[in-house]
């Protein structure tokens, strides 16, 4: 086990796939000579050279065309979009054609190709660059949707992705590219779609992700220590496959769920849990389901207009306590 | 086999590295006091630049990209521009936009994540800064069309940078504006690097302005640490546009002698030796040299035009720093033109919140 940073890991994922396979290849904005505008590939173009580290013009639609031709001609490419935001100059390419190929060409063409984007808020880089959109890719059919929280997860999920058939978004949130957790050393994969279950407690299933898993962590420490209740957080680490397993059982040993979101309020990943656990579990429950989530706003860059808007832990402490008390 | 298409770019210059005129000078750049105000407003862009980085440093301000040495391009464009023009600015623009009426405390504001800073006191059409890259090329085409449907004797003008060109709404744009022979000029701010990526490697193109051949308008080079050149070329584009004639691409080749912007660290990629080369071809020591030699400057105008402007940027920033932030629930407020019913809710939720907050409950993020 090594300490690494989040940043760290992607990048040791990415060497670790591309040492076993000549055939993953990478490519996107400022990912070669500068290791990334977020230092997530640093290393990568010294290892691995030019031809399989590429320095993409900004072509954002380009980049993911050329990497849905290059997975259908057989490499395994990665590409990078450098703000998650800018998934919208190219959706075209995401949604209506990598993740349809697979379908319109009766399962014969297969697409194995990761899209990792830094995605979020916290960091005050504005409404623009701070977007958490893991919800857009979630209601496409075709794609996969993975988005860890923790150093370790961050390796294994990506290197499952990179070896996953079908696309995957790979959403990196950026406040937490500094942060550092326990990273396996050596080869290490971890099977996309099983959430984690990083605390058990009897009260209430706390259901996050990506960054808002931390601060669902220290709310569960906070309402322990406080407030006497105990509360379960579950990690979903990927919303496509979403482990619906892990979801039904956690909140049916509790009888109460809170999602926390950072995406905006409407259509949110939360709605659909909130949806699927009330369709399976509603008899089992002993209150409402409750959603922490960002206002159905844009994201501010002025540091404290940001902190009051996206979920923290004192407002995950104040809802699960009006459901529980 | 016949030659059905050919074509040729030229690059224009007025005034040279050593500030020689090196072509007959336009008309206004033979005026003492012309060029003094160019030169000022290049001094001022420049005092910007340096005292928006140090309140970034200092956690003043977000993170910020400054125009050190392309100070010619914006300030020769936004001079070249009626006040009825409108500006469409990519984030590096500053010297445009001072220019143009923007005031430096609004791009601090701006630079400082209150977007009040955009909401501007003086060109009430100019365009917010841009932040998705090349897109303004797009919302350009589309003020030309509502320019030329009111029949209004106006231009929109996007400034881009070099990577914005390889951008598909960038072509597209130009082609629109060709088809409909719109009054809008593109100036390309090529500084050479777009973050990290070399002007080479992102074009195999021998010029970013002949882009604009494939799209069948105009396209011309110029050297953009020449501020005379860059107003001449830009108000003959300007007048061409405005009678209807033709839209035209302006390639103005300059350099970015500053890291991309405050968090990048151009070391990792770009070598010193070619930062110092560039720091001999930049616009501001070539116009005092020309105005020394021709226009008798003095030492002392030259102090006190720099004393000046540090003073103009330390009252903006002065005013600055003394505004208090926006209330967050502005956001709400600004989101729609009249908050759906639906969301008033949440706005009173995220008040309840933050109340509690103020009154002592813990906080933190
Ligand atoms: C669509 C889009 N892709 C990527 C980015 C990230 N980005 C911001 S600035 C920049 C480089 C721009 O280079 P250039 O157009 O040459 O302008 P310069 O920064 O040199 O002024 C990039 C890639 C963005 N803002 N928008
Ligand atoms: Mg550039």
């Amino acid at each position: 086990m090594a300490q690494l940073t989040y940043r760290e890991a992607v990048a040791a994922a990415m060497a670790q796939e591309m040492r076993r396979d000549p055939n993953v290849v990478f490519l996107g904005e400022d990912i070669a000579a500068a290791g990334g505008v977020f230092k997530t590939s640093v290393g990568l173009l010294e290892e691995f050279g030019a031809d399989r580290v590429r320095d993409t013009p900004i072509s954002e639609q380009a980049i993911l065309g050329a990497t849905m031709g290059a997975a259908m001609t057989g490499l395994r490419p990665i590409a990078e979009i450098m703000f998650s935001d800018f998934f919208a100059v190219c959706w075209d390419i995401v949604a209506n054609e990598m993740a349809k190929t697979r379908y319109m060409t009766d399962g014969q063409v297969t697409l194995p190709l990761v899209i990792r984007s830094g995605n979020g808020g916290g960091s005050r880089f504005g409404a623009q660059h701070s977007q958490a959109v893991e919800n857009w890719a979630m209601a496409v059919p075709g794609l996969k949707v993975v988005a860890p929280a923790l150093p370790g997860d961050v390796k294994g999920l990506l290197a499952a992705a990179i070896r996953d058939p079908d696309p995957v978004l790979f959403f990196e949130q950026k406040s937490l590219y500094a942060t550092k957790g326990e990273v396996p050393d050596g080869e290490y994969v971890i099977e996309l779609g099983k959430a984690n279950v990083l605390r058990s407690g009897t009260d209430v299933t706390i259901v996050a992700l990506a960054l808002m898993v931390p601060r669902a962590l220290k709310a569960a420490e906070q309402l322990e220590a406080e407030h006497g209740i105990s509360a379960t957080v579950v990690d979903l680490r990927s919303l496509v496959p979403l482990d619906t397993q892990t979801i039904l059982a956690e909140v049916a040993k509790t009888g109460r769920m809170v999602t926390v979101e950072e995406n905006p309020r409407l259509c949110g990943w939360g709605a659909e849990v909130s949806s699927i656990v009330a369709e399976e579990l509603f008899w089992d429950l002993d209150g409402p389901i409750v959603r922490v989530t960002t206002p159905h706003i844009p994201l501010a860059a002025a540091d404290s207009m940001e902190d009051a808007m996206l979920p923290n832990a004192d407002r995950i402490v104040q809802a699960v306590r009006q459901l529980v008390d | 086999m016949s030659i059905v298409a050919k074509f040729q770019i030229e690059c224009f210059s007025c005034i040279d590295a050593d500030g020689h005129a090196v072509a007959e000078l336009p008309e206004f750049a033979l005026d003492r006091d012309v060029l003094i105000e160019l030169y000022r407003w290049m001094v001022l862009t420049r005092a910007f630049d340096e005292r928006a980085i140090t309140l970034q440093r200092t956690g003043r301000l977000g993170t910020y990209a400054s125009s050190l040495g392309q100070e010619a391009v914006g300030v020769g464009l936004a001079h070249a521009m009626l006040a009825e023009d409108v500006l469409l600015p990519s984030f590096r623009e500053h010297g445009a936009q001072l220019v143009r009426g923007v005031t430096a405390g609004e791009i601090l504001q701006f630079w400082g994540g209150d977007e009040r800073g955009s909401d501007f006191s003086g060109p009430r059409s100019d365009f917010p800064v841009s932040i998705p890259v090349a897109s303004q090329a797009a919302h350009a085409v589309g003020a030309a069309l509502a320019f030329k449907l009111s029949k209004a004797q106006r231009v929109a003008v996007a400034v881009l940078g070099d990577g914005a060109t390889s951008k598909g709404d960038f072509y597209e744009s130009l082609n629109i504006a060709g088809a409909w022979n719109l009054p809008v000029v593109f100036v390309v701010a090529n500084n050479q690097w777009a973050i990290s990526v070399p002007r080479a490697d992102q074009t195999a193109a021998a010029t970013l302005a002949q882009k604009a051949v494939a799209a069948g308008i105009t396209g011309l080079q110029v050297d953009g640490n020449d501020v005379v050149v860059v107003r001449k070329a830009v108000s003959d584009a300007l007048e061409q546009a405005r009678n209807g004639s033709r839209p035209c691409l302006i390639e103005a080749l300059t350099y970015r002698l500053s890291d991309h912007t405050t968090v990048d660290d151009a070391s990792r990629y770009r070598d010193d030796e070619e930062v110092s080369a560039h720091w001999q071809a930049e616009p501001i020591a070539r116009l005092r040299k020309h105005l020394i030699a021709v226009h008798g400057w003095t030492k002392e105008e030259e102090s006190d035009l720099v004393e000046l402007c540090a003073a103009e940027v330390d009252e903006s920033a002065d005013a600055y720093l003394a505004e208090s932030p926006q209330p967050p629930e502005t956001i709400f407020d600004y989101t729609y033109a009249s908050l759906p019913q639906s969301l008033v809710k949440q706005r009173g939720e995220l008040l309840a919140l933050l109340k509690d907050a103020d009154n002592g409950t813990e906080h933190e993020q």
